[in-house]
C-alpha cells in the first residue's frame, strides 16, 4: 500500500569513498538491487493503471463521467453505469468496518496488555488461522449460517425496534449489503487484531512504566499512552481491513444478492465491483460490455487509492493534533 | 543400479517422443457441455491416441472471443454467434467459422414454496409475468390458473437468476423473449440482462441454494443439473398447449420439431418450437471450427473427431443426462463437415 512513497533514502553514507569503491565492496550492487526491488512495486502499478486505462477506451469515450452516476447496468441494451456497484462496494465496506474496528481493537487490546502471554500467544495461533482461511469458506459459512440467521432472527428484530429507520426498512431475504457487511467484518477482524496487537506489543517497556509511574491505573496506562503511541500502526491494520473489504469478491458475491440496486435499507439485496466483475467477465460478449467491466476495475483502483488518500491525510491530522507521543 | 537407470531414461525418451508426435488440439468455450466434451475428448483419446484435444471451458463468451482471436483451435457455445460476431471473425481471419450442433440442454423452472409438494405447471405467461415483476404473488390468477387443486399462499414471489452471464440465462431469457412481446422489449435475450426483479446467485449451485434458502421462491436451473441432484421442478405449457415435464425425450422432441427447418449455419433457437410433446425451454450447444485449418493434420483430426461424435459419440449423451441430436440433424451436420477446409 505504501507504494508511492518507497524511495530508498538511506543508502551507504555518500562522500567517503569512491563510486567504484563502493561498487567493490558490494554496497553499491546491493543499494542497486534492493532500489529496483522497491521500484518494481512502483512500476507494478503504473503497469496496472496504464492497462486499465487503455483497456477501458471505449466506454470511457461513450459515457464520459456518466458512468459513474448512471444506475443502468444493461448489456443487451449496451448501457453501462457504474453507481449501484460504487454504493455497493462502499456500504458494505462500510458496514464491515464499523463492526470489525471497535471489535478488532478491543481484542487486540486485550491480548496485547491485559492478557496473559501464553493466553496471548496461543489466540494469536488461531487469529492468524482465521486470517490464513480463503475467502470461498467465508462465503460458505454465510450461506449455510449467517443467511438463515439474518433472515429468521436478526432482520426480524431489528425491523420490530429499529424498523422506523430506512436503514432497517424492506422485506428480509436474508442476503443483501448488510449480510454482505458481516461477513467481510468476520473476514477482516483477523487483520486488525493481529497487526494491532503486533503494534501494541512494540511500544517500548518504558512508555508503560513512566505512565504507571506517574501514578495512573493499568487502563489508563494502556488507553491514553500506549493506544496513542501505537495509533498509527493501528490505523495501517485498519487500512489493510479496508482494502480487504474493498476488493474481496467470492464471499460478497456469495451473499450480497448480486443485484444492481441502490436502496437506503441494509437488507435489500446489491452488487458490488468486484463481484460483477467475476460474475460477467467470461460471458461478456462485445468490446463495449468487456471494456466497461474493466472501468470498473479501473473504478474499483480509483475508490482504493481515494479512500487511502483520505485514510492518510486523516492520519497526519490525528497524529499532529494528537502531540509528539504518537509518532510510531 | 545402473541398469535400472538406463532403462528409466530410455523409456523417458520414448515416452516424449510418443507425446511429441501426438496431434495437439486445444478448444474452448460453454461450460454447460464441459461434461459431455471432457468424456468425448477422453473416449476419442483411448481409441486415437495420437490426438489429444484439450478442452477449457471458460465460458461462451470467453470461448468466441478465443476462437475468433486465434488462442484456440476451436470454440464451443451455448447461444450462437450473431451476425457482428460473425463478420469480427470473417474479417479477422479471411474465412468464416461454423456452427455444429453437439447436444441438447434445457432449463427448467425451480422453486420452493413451504407447503407445496406437487410440481407445479407453468404458462408462459405465467414465468414472464413473475420474471418482469408484474406477478408478485403466488396465488395469483395466472398461475393459480394452470394449478387447481393446488393450495397456493398469498405470498410474496422471490425471484432468483444466474448472477454470472451464462448460456443458461441466454436459453431462458431467449424463451421468455418469445412468448412475451414486453420481455422482449424491456429485458431482451442476452448471457447477463438487466433483470427488471430479483436476486442473482452463482451458477447453478448459486441459484438452487438461494431458492432453497428463500421460502416462496422461484429461480431456474439447468435440467442436468436438476436432475442429478434431485431438484424438483415445474412443467411448461408448450406452443400447443400441453404442459411438459422437461426429460430427455421432451428435449429431444423440441430438437425434432425443428429439424425439418434447420438452417444451413445451424444457428438455430429451439426455444417455444412446435409439437405437441415437445418441451419449450431447450437448446442445442454448438461448437465452433473454422472453416479453415493452415494445419492439415489438425484439420483431419478435427474431422475424424466430428465424424465420431455423430456417430459413436452421441451415445455418450444419455447417460450423463443429455438429449441426443436428431437423426435429421446428424445427417445435415455430416455433409457440412466437407466445408471444412
Amino acid at each position: 500500500m505504501a507504494a508511492t512513497t518507497t524511495v530508498p533514502s538511506a543508502g551507504p553514507i555518500p562522500g567517503s569513498r569512491s563510486f567504484l569503491s563502493r561498487l567493490r565492496e558490494g554496497d553499491e550492487i546491493a543499494r542497486l538491487i534492493t532500489f529496483l526491488f522497491a521500484a518494481s512495486v512502483v512500476l507494478v502499478t503504473v503497469l496496472l493503471i496504464f492497462e486499465l486505462w487503455q483497456e477501458s477506451v471505449l466506454p470511457r469515450h461513450k459515457f464520459g463521467l456518466h458512468f459513474f452516476f448512471t444506475r443502468v447496468w444493461d448489456p443487451i441494451a449496451e448501457q453501462f453505469g457504474a453507481l449501484p456497484f460504487i454504493y455497493g462496494t462502499l456500504i458494505t465496506a462500510t458496514v464491515s468496518l464499523v463492526i470489525a474496528v471497535p471489535l478488532g481493537i478491543g481484542a487486540a487490546i486485550f491480548l496485547a496488555e491485559l492478557a496473559p502471554a501464553r493466553l496471548s500467544d496461543a489466540l494469536e495461533f488461531f487469529i492468524d488461522l482465521l486470517a490464513a482461511v480463503p475467502s470461498v469458506i467465508y462465503g460458505l459459512l454465510g450461506v449455510f449460517i449467517v443467511v438463515p440467521v439474518m433472515r429468521d432472527y436478526v432482520q426480524p428484530a431489528l425491523k420490530s425496534t429499529l424498523g422506523f429507520l430506512p436503514l432497517f426498512a424492506g422485506p428480509a431475504y436474508g442476503i443483501g449489503f448488510l449480510t454482505a457487511g458481516i461477513v467481510l467484518a468476520i473476514m477482516v477482524i483477523p487483520y486488525i487484531i493481529s497487526v494491532s496487537r503486533e503494534v501494541l506489543m512494540s511500544v517500548p517497556r518504558d512508555q508503560r512504566e513512566a505512565a504507571l509511574g506517574l501514578g495512573s491505573t493499568r487502563w489508563e496506562s494502556t488507553w491514553k499512552v500506549v493506544v496513542p503511541f501505537a495509533r498509527a500502526g493501528i490505523m495501517g491494520s485498519i487500512f489493510l481491513a479496508l482494502a480487504r473489504a474493498l476488493g474481496e469478491t467470492m464471499a460478497v458475491t456469495m451473499v450480497i444478492g448480486n443485484t444492481p440496486t441502490i436502496s437506503a435499507s441494509l437488507f435489500s439485496p446489491g452488487y458490488s465491483i468486484a463481484a460483477v466483475i467475476a460474475n460477467e467477465f467470461t460471458e461478456a460478449t462485445g468490446a463495449l460490455y468487456t471494456q466497461a467491466l474493466i472501468e470498473l476495475g479501473l473504478v474499483l483502483f480509483l475508490l482504493t487509492f481515494l479512500l487511502n488518500g483520505v485514510a492518510r491525510l486523516l492520519l497526519v491530522f490525528t497524529t499532529q493534533r494528537g502531540g509528539g507521543t504518537a509518532h510510531a | 543400479m545402473k541398469r535400472i537407470a538406463g532403462l528409466f531414461l530410455a523409456a523417458l525418451v520414448l515416452v516424449s517422443l510418443a507425446s511429441a508426435q501426438a496431434l495437439l488440439i486445444n478448444g474452448a468455450g460453454a461450460t454447460f457441455p464441459n461434461p459431455i466434451y471432457s468424456k468425448w475428448f477422453d473416449e476419442y483419446h483411448k481409441i486415437n491416441a495420437n490426438i489429444q484435444i484439450n478442452y477449457l471451458s471458460v465460458g461462451s463468451g470467453a470461448g468466441i472471443k478465443q476462437v475468433t482471436d486465434g488462442t484456440v483451435d476451436f470454440g464451443a457455445t451455448d447461444g450462437p454467434m450473431n451476425d457482428e460476431q460473425l463478420k469480427a471473425f470473417q474479417d479477422k481471419h479471411g474465412f468464416g467459422i461454423l456452427h455444429f450442433p453437439t447436444v441438447l440442454g434445457a432449463v427448467v423452472p425451480t422453486y420452493n414454496i413451504p407447503g407445496v409438494t406437487v410440481a407445479l405447471n407453468f404458462t408462459p405467461e405465467a414465468l414472464a409475468g413473475i420474471f418482469l415483476g408484474k406477478i408478485t404473488k403466488w396465488n395469483d390468477p395466472a398461475i393459480a390458473g394452470a394449478n387447481k387443486g393446488v393450495n397456493l399462499p398469498g405470498n410474496d414471489i422471490v425471484v432468483v437468476h444466474r448472477s454470472d452471464g451464462s448460456g443458461t440465462s441466454y436459453c431462458w431469457t431467449d424463451y421468455l423473449s418469445k412468448v412475451s412481446e414486453e420481455w422482449k422489449d424491456k429485458v431482451g435475450k442476452g448471457t447477463s440482462v438487466n433483470w427488471p426483479v430479483g436476486l442473482g446467485g452463482k451458477g447453478n449451485e448459486g441459484v438452487t441454494g438461494q431458492v432453497k434458502n428463500a421460502p416462496n421462491s422461484i429461480g431456474y436451473v439447468e435440467l442436468i443439473y436438476a436432475a442429478s441432484n434431485n431438484i424438483p421442478y415445474g412443467s411448461v405449457k408448450n406452443s400447443s398447449g400441453s404442459f411438459i415435464k422437461a426429460d430427455l425425450a421432451s428435449v429431444s422432441a423440441a430438437a425434432a420439431a425443428v429439424a425439418k427447418t434447420m438452417p444451413d449455419d445451424f444457428r438455430v433457437s429451439i426455444t417455444n418450437p412446435p409439437g405437441k410433446s415437445a418441451y419449450p425451454i431447450a437448446t442445442f450447444t454448438w461448437l465452433l471450427i473454422p472453416e479453415k485449418f493452415s494445419d492439415g493434420a489438425k484439420r483431419d483430426a478435427m474431422k475424424g473427431f466430428l465424424k465420431w461424435m455423430l456417430a459413436d459419440g452421441q451415445n455418450y449423451a444419455e447417460q450423463l443426462q443429455y438429449a441426443k441430436l436428431p437423426k435429421e440433424v446428424v445427417a445435415k451436420e455430416e455433409k457440412a463437415l466437407g466445408k471444412i477446409q
